[in-house]
């Protein structure tokens, strides 16, 4: 029995399917110019590459995501389990307190731990003035930091989709393996995980595919990634072919990853109970409970009120000069184009999270929407761009031609085509809260729903929307603060003089400048705090 | 209730977004006269003041983006002659070079440019020229470091200096074109030789920016780095007592040793697709002239192409230097070599 009958739905579910797949062409677009890019040999290129580097970039990329999977996971389930379910001193502050680090980009994040902890930071300048030179001599570029700094700016992904998953977890599922005999450790590891599983993986999966196409934040520890050697092949060889069969490699790992993650899931499905308004916590020993707060509030000192703390002192230490017109320019075009961007992403990624309900031969074609996210921004910037150049050379400009206008690329430099990058990379950010959020709404709701009449538009705007409210609001933060800090993307496409605060940054670190890119980085946090305290407001009512 | 919140976000940012669009419209180019297009990878900050006095003099506007040279390069190319680009600026002569490699810049004969620009920062066809000059040499400790312990770039690959040299990542192109003038300097297996005693000698990992390199110095991390002069200037210009000393690289001995600094340029050059070359020329020779000159150099703390143009008075503390005058698009040629030269010897 399928919960979806075909009849008396076809023209809207057509639309859905229409709307759906052209999405879906605009993210496999870029990523067939880069797959295309096998068509020609770049022997040389690879040889070296085999030959000198790629062992170990391959060695230390594996690192890297191991070491940041396992602390994202741990750090994200703890901490949403804490705040979620058990009572602790803080608890009510930490629950939002918590997120607040993702406003901060991964690469301030590096700049700022290298400025405070590095052999010549204040830190170690003070030890070795004060206590002895032994003690501040040591170079924190290390394996170690990168992934402590990744750690601290992506758990927030883990932890926003634990907490919502664990929050619409139904207090009678908890309460019913307690009476069955299960200690709270049991309840935790015996439902509770296993029933917030996919919006787990949907974290991870997020934090890891960033890391794996980060260059910015590595970069600034010069620790050499896979990214590196696409790179290295673009900028150093001026070799964008090799580069782009590189960065295919990339994709293909994790599409596997992805598909894999899909068939393990396979066709199990949780869905949340009918009691929501009851919530219960467990009451924890007092040791025990001042042991959480400990935690919290280390995570929270290193992963956001360091950073900002050394932010606002180099912000104040360049001077208010920087406060000028130009600079609420760039806030103003920050919002205006994260606010836009994150809109048409999710209204898109709501679209194919009802498609691949759908449960039709498409739906794999739907989830390969997915795939934009985890390319390293150049690289698909650079895909993007070619594949709207072409529209342009091939139709457009031939058009113009037609009609006596001066001809002129349309689309590469204009606004739309710059939206279009945004969705196209962060679709899977919207996804992942849509649908384990779609995923844990039991089937017998819709269909209840049907029975008594409603079919449509009045389904989707009276069930399913107000039920995915949480999940809509996650998905549209997540979407807001990643386009506020993308930078690739953003220099290469935007329309002159839409100069943003990401770009602004750019062109200081570019210069090596951090201290005069801490205040445009202390805007984009806070900017980033606005929606994350809105979606807090929100799902506390 | 979250409906109409909703509703209401919606129109909000629509009625921005279209605010924005509308103004950032621009005018048609008839009405007011011709309007340049600059790619550059110069920021911001480098090149609008100069725009802004050229379009004072000349009433013609420009508009501009900034982005890395790889990826402006790549529109460039995909664009072709649909191009709006009228101007590439960039930095460091590797990717000059490889620009008009691309075939994206259009020759440019120019008695004014000829006259500005020395002949090795410039591309024998006209092609792009040096705008401003970039010159990488050695600093150092100046409480434990003596000038006379200092020579060459070679010697810094020498025993006297195992554990003391601190550099910035190979994969910044600077050190890829200094690189590539020891290439020519002294053949390959000499430079493959000095690159690898360099490694042997570095007190800590590369670094990310020259930046760091001096900061590493400062901090006693190490003793003796490579940067471009200007990285130190603006640092001095900030903390004028900072214990850093600068010495000008192979000026003494003969042959490759007393070649002179490597110096690596800013430069720019006239699109092939452009629809406005006389007043592309017309921007380029301007940047040769003497206001831009100044204002080059005094904005970043770089050395002007032109003769005629005095360098800023914090960097003339350091005195005059002679140049290496290897024709610079060598650089570009050799990038590719020095690459797998620094990637063979472990620089990272």
């Amino acid at each position: 029995m399928t919960p979806t009958p075909q009849r008396g739905v076809g023209a809207a579910v057509w639309l859905l399917r229409g709307v759906g797949l052209l999405a879906v062409l605009g993210v496999l677009a870029p990523i067939l110019v880069i797959v295309l890019s096998w068509s020609s040999e770049q022997t040389d290129i690879w040889q070296h590459l085999i030959a000198t580097q790629l062992g170990g970039l391959l060695a230390n990329t594996l690192t890297l995501l191991v070491g940041v999977g396992i602390s994202v996971s741990v750090l994200g389930i703890a901490l949403a389990w804490f705040t979620v379910m058990c009572d602790f001193p803080g608890r009510a502050w930490f629950e939002w307190l918590l997120m607040l680090p993702m406003a901060v980009p991964a690469y301030v994040m590096a700049f700022v731990t290298l400025g405070f902890f590095d052999f010549g930071g204040p830190l170690q300048s003070f030890l070795r003035a004060n206590i002895g030179q032994a003690y501040g001599s040591v170079d924190v570029r290390s394996e170690l930091t990168v992934i402590v700094v990744f750690s601290l700016v992506l758990y927030p992904y883990v932890y926003m989709l634990a907490r919502s998953a664990f929050l619409s977890q139904s207090s009678d599922t908890i309460e019913a393996a307690r009476v069955l005999g299960c200690n709270g450790w049991q309840a935790f590891f015996r439902v509770a995980l296993p029933m917030a599983r996919p919006a787990i993986i949907a974290g991870v999966s997020l934090a890891l595919m960033e890391t794996l196409a980060d260059f910015g934040t590595v970069a600034i520890f010069n620790y050499d990634t896979f990214t590196t050697a696409i790179y290295k092949s673009w900028f150093g060889f001026f070799n964008l072919q090799a580069a782009a069969q590189l960065a295919s490699i990339l994709l293909l790992f994790v599409a596997l990853t992805l598909f894999a993650e899909r068939r393990s899931r396979g066709g199990r499905r949780f869905v949340q109970g009918a009691r929501l308004q009851h919530r219960f916590r467990f009451t924890v020993a007092p040791f025990t409970a001042w042991l959480m707060t400990l935690v919290c509030s280390l995570v929270l000192l290193l992963a956001f009120l360091l950073p900002v703390v050394q932010l606002v002192s180099w912000a104040v230490a360049a001077g208010s000069a920087q406060l000028d017109r130009r600079f609420f320019e760039l806030l103003e075009h920050s919002l205006s184009l994260a606010g836009l961007a994150a809109l048409i992403t999710v209204a898109l990624a709501l679209v194919l999270a009802f498609n691949r309900r759908q449960k039709s031969r498409l739906s794999a074609i739907f989830g390969s929407a997915q795939l934009g996210y985890a390319l390293p921004g150049s690289v698909l910037a650079v895909g993007i761009m070619l594949s709207f150049t072409y529209i342009d050379n091939q139709f457009l400009i031939p058009l113009q031609r037609l009609f006596g206008m001066t001809p002129a690329p349309v689309l590469v430099g204009s606004l739309l085509t710059l939206l279009a990058a945004y969705w196209i990379r962060f679709l899977a950010v919207a996804s992942g809260p849509l649908e384990s959020g779609l995923e844990r709404i039991r089937p017998s709701l819709p269909e209840a729903a049907r029975t008594l009449g409603a079919s449509g538009g009045a389904l989707v705007w009276r069930i399913y929307l107000p039920m995915l409210r949480p999940g809509l609001l996650t998905a549209a933060v997540l979407v807001f603060v990643d386009v506020m800090k993308e930078m690739p993307a953003t220099l290469l496409l935007r329309p002159y003089g839409w100069d943003t605060l990401a770009v602004r940054i750019y062109e200081m670190t570019s210069e090596g400048q951090w201290q005069l890119a801490a205040l445009p980085a202390l805007a984009l946090v806070a900017a980033g705090l606005i929606p994350v305290i809105i979606s807090i407001r929100q799902s506390r009512h | 209730m979250m409906f109409r919140i909703a509703a209401r976000l919606v129109t909000i940012l629509i009625a921005v977004g279209l605010a924005a669009c509308g103004r950032n419209t621009p005018p048609a180019d008839s009405a007011t006269g011709p309007e340049l297009v600059v790619y550059s990878s110069r920021i911001e900050q480098l090149i609008k003041p100069i725009f802004d006095d050229f379009t004072k003099e000349t009433g013609i506007r420009i508009r501009y983006v900034t982005d890395e040279a790889g990826p402006l390069l790549a529109r460039m190319r995909a664009e072709g002659e649909n191009s709006p680009a009228d101007m590439l600026i960039t930095v460091d002569a590797g990717n000059l070079w490889q620009a008009a490699e691309l075939g994206v810049l259009a020759p440019i004969e120019s008695a004014t440019l000829k006259a500005n620009v020395p002949p090795a920062l410039r591309d024998e066809q006209g092609r792009w020229y040096g705008v401003s000059i970039r010159a990488r040499t050695i600093v150092y400790a100046s409480d434990r470091v003596k000038p006379e312990e200092l020579s060459t770039y070679e010697d810094l690959a020498s025993e006297q200096w195992s554990g003391r040299l601190c550099l910035r990542t190979a994969k910044k192109v600077y050190n890829q074109s200094l690189v590539a003038s020891l290439i020519v300097a002294l053949g390959k297996e000499r430079a493959e030789e000095v690159v690898s005693g360099w490694v042997d000698n570095l007190a800590v990992a590369p670094f990310s920016s020259d930046n760091k390199v001096i900061e590493a110095i400062d901090a006693g991390q190490c003793d003796v780095g490579l940067v471009n002069t200007y990285y130190l200037a603006r640092m001095l210009a900030d903390d004028p007592s900072l214990a850093i000393g600068l010495f000008w690289a192979n000026q003494q001995g003969e042959g490759a040793a007393g070649r002179g600094v490597h110096v690596n340029i800013s430069g720019a050059g006239v699109t092939k697709a452009s629809k406005h070359k006389a007043e592309a020329q017309r921007l380029l020779e301007w940047m040769s002239g003497p206001a831009a000159q100044f204002d080059f150099a005094s904005l970043n703390q770089e050395y002007p192409v032109n003769d005629a143009t005095e360098p800023s008075a914090l960097i003339q503390q350091w005195g005059s230097f002679s140049a290496d005058t290897m024709p610079i698009g060598e650089a570009g040629r050799l990038q590719g070599e020095a690459i797998k030269m620094m990637d063979r010897v472990g620089y990272r």
